[in-house]
């Protein structure tokens, strides 16, 4: 497996939308590197032939019947918003130069 | 020290019942408790919130039906009237929850977790909401943004973590029950360093709805005391089926109080208790081995079968962890971006789109090992990374599962001890997060597996508690509450008394709080 490079931890950081400094990106490379080394011998561990756990206790089909439940209501909803305008979310816009 | 918090949550319960005490003056001994030893410039600060005036009331409903007598009295809960603290990565309507991030500064749920909702039914009156490492990553309590726990047995070192403020708390006497959460061992861990009592039960044993998820495969709300009894009591009050949390077994509640009470005559005969060879020597400090001998000593007189199990996939048990683990953080915090609730901030420069404020909130409203984990995941879920690191994470999980399926084909029950080392100094570890990972060795494989696991006080080591952690397969958590009872009784008869009656005493001089 290739080492996490300082370029590799910027794209991730835009990917996760974290702003990152340069300062962070630096030390982020370094700490990433090291963890990443410790966790590699996972790759040795697990041969073809074993298969995959997902959850711990698999449970299939858990399913509900379709009637509607108890809901929040908007102003339940809009209480912690950061912003908002009548019963809707209001962010910034979306695209570039709007 | 008042008497009214010295009790076990048990022995509180029996003197509400018999009205020899009201909740209302438990509730106030405990805010007493709060603040004389919690707020001060050294206080223990396990409680990010105190939930004064509710808990009162709530108190003051349960004496109001107790005096009152009647059908309505006769239908409350035993443990009615007993206070208790909560993790603040589970969310309460009326109190703040934070989960220690910026994140969630001053956000207020909209609804109660299932687990509270037993509690409000039970009518066990909230104290409060208590400290741990930011989303419950960490293993320490010194990633809270909003300050570290102190450990009650010597103010200057953690309390483990995450759930470093439930297990203080309770250590600490500031409350006689709380709740916790345990992913990789946030239960276990922070008992084992504080000398108190934890369990994490099977995988969907408890209902999660209204955790704050950090990684929906691993994590489990558990009970957080001071005995093995109290743990029994509180898991069989929030265990059971949920049908808003699609892992809840649909199962019933095993007989878990009938099986701590079987344990508390001491008598471990016939009880198969396999050593995992894998879970010491090594990394594991002399005076924890020391201790963890000692309960195996314990245990073999006692009428136990001691053999030894391996489980030689263990070795890759932390690295698997540490990519499915933030894999599945990666996922869930992604939630946290500044449009439906939490903090917003907006970029200090260029142009103000939404993509860019998500970007500035995340930067601000997230800590360092938050971020790391959420890189770390993203990094393991990419493309190109996919098959090598969280595919094989996943078989690695399947190996683990089949070494603990081995282990009790040869014993009813595993032991080892909990935590590696006991409480380090605040601060020792921080610029070091792998050092850190370490801490949680023995309690990760519980969490791969899905399978029930519960720390005991061992004793000390060097004057700080030692935790023995015992396992068991999924679905027989009552075994653990039958082991932990009788190591715990067989302990306590060579001590004389609990281990935290040989805790330092803390008071309003040495932390700094209201006399």
């Amino acid at each position: 497996m290739s080492a996490i490079s300082r370029e590799d931890v910027a794209h991730l950081a835009q990917l996760a939308h974290i702003e990152m400094s340069d300062a962070e990106l630096d030390k982020m490379t370094g700490e990433l590197g090291v963890i990443v080394e410790s966790i590699a011998s996972v790759s040795e561990a697990a041969s073809a032939d074993v298969p995959a756990t997902t959850h711990p206790i698999a449970l299939s089909n858990v399913f509900r019947e379709d009637v509607v439940g108890p809901t929040l209501t908007a102003e339940e909803a809009l209480m912690n918003a950061p912003d908002s305008v009548d019963t809707r979310f209001k962010v910034p816009a979306i695209l570039d130069g709007e | 020290m008042n008497q009214i918090i010295q009790l076990s949550a048990t022995e509180l319960a029996a003197k509400l019942r018999a009205g020899e005490i009201t909740s209302v003056q438990a509730v106030q001994a405990h805010l007493d408790r709060i603040a004389e030893v919690d707020g001060g410039e050294r206080g223990v600060h396990a409680f990010l919130h105190v939930n004064t005036e509710e808990a009162l009331a709530v108190a003051a409903e349960v004496d109001a039906i107790r005096a009152a007598g009647g059908a309505d009295a006769q239908a409350l809960h035993p443990f009615a009237g007993v206070p208790i603290a909560v993790k603040d990565l589970i969310v309460t309507k009326g109190q703040p929850t934070t989960a220690a991030s910026k994140m969630l500064e001053g956000w207020m749920s909209p609804y109660d977790a299932t687990v509270i909702e037993k509690i409000r039914a039970a009518k066990l009156p909230m104290l409060g909401k208590t400290n741990l490492d930011e989303f419950a990553m960490g293993s320490s309590t010194e990633h809270s943004a909003y300050g570290p726990t102190r450990n009650p047995w010597d103010l200057d070192r953690i309390p483990g973590g995450s759930g470093g403020g439930s297990a203080a708390a309770v250590a600490a006497f500031e409350a006689p029950l709380a709740l916790g959460t345990d992913t990789g061992g946030s239960i276990r861990q922070p008992g084992a360093v504080t000398g108190t009592v934890g369990v994490k039960p099977t995988y969907g044993g408890v209902s999660r709805y209204g955790a704050i998820a950090m990684a929906s495969s691993l994590d489990q709300i558990g009970p957080v005391t001071r005995t093995v009894l109290d743990s029994a009591y509180l898991h069989e009050l929030i265990g059971g089926h949920d049908p808003a949390d699609s892992t809840s077994l649909n199962e019933p509640v095993p007989a878990l109080v009938a099986a701590a009470e079987q344990g508390a005559s001491g008598d471990m005969t016939g009880v198969r208790v396999g050593v995992i060879k894998e879970l010491q020597g090594e990394g594991y400090e002399a005076g924890v081995q020391e201790r963890f001998n000692e309960s195996l000593e314990a245990l073999r007189a006692a009428g136990a079968e001691i053999v030894e199990v391996s489980c030689p996939n263990f070795k890759y048990a932390l690295g698997a962890y540490y990519l499915i683990m933030p894999s599945e953080v990666s996922s869930n915090l992604a939630k946290f971006d500044g449009v439906r609730f939490g903090t917003r901030v907006l970029p200090t420069q260029g142009p103000l789109t939404i993509e860019r404020v998500m970007g500035a909130t995340r930067a601000a409203g997230f800590g360092d090992e938050v971020k790391r984990r959420i890189i770390l995941g993203t990094y393991a879920l990419s493309a190109g990374y996919y098959d090598a690191y969280y595919g094989s994470a996943q078989k690695v999980r399947t190996l683990i599962q089949r070494d603990f399926d081995a282990a009790f084909e040869q014993a009813d029950v595993l032991i080892s001890p909990t935590s590696p080392t006991v409480a380090f100094e605040l601060g020792s570890k921080t610029d070091d997060p792998l050092a850190m990972y370490l801490n949680d060795v023995a309690t990760i494989p519980a969490n791969m597996a899905g399978i029930p696991g519960i720390t005991v006080p061992g004793g000390l080591s060097e004057g700080l508690p030692v935790g023995i952690q015992f396992l068991a397969p999924a679905r027989e958590d009552a075994r653990l509450y039958r082991a932990g009872a009788a190591l715990e009784k067989l302990l306590e008869d060579k001590w004389g008394g609990r281990l935290l009656d040989q805790a330092p005493e803390l008071s309003a001089a040495t932390t700094g709080g209201v006399a």
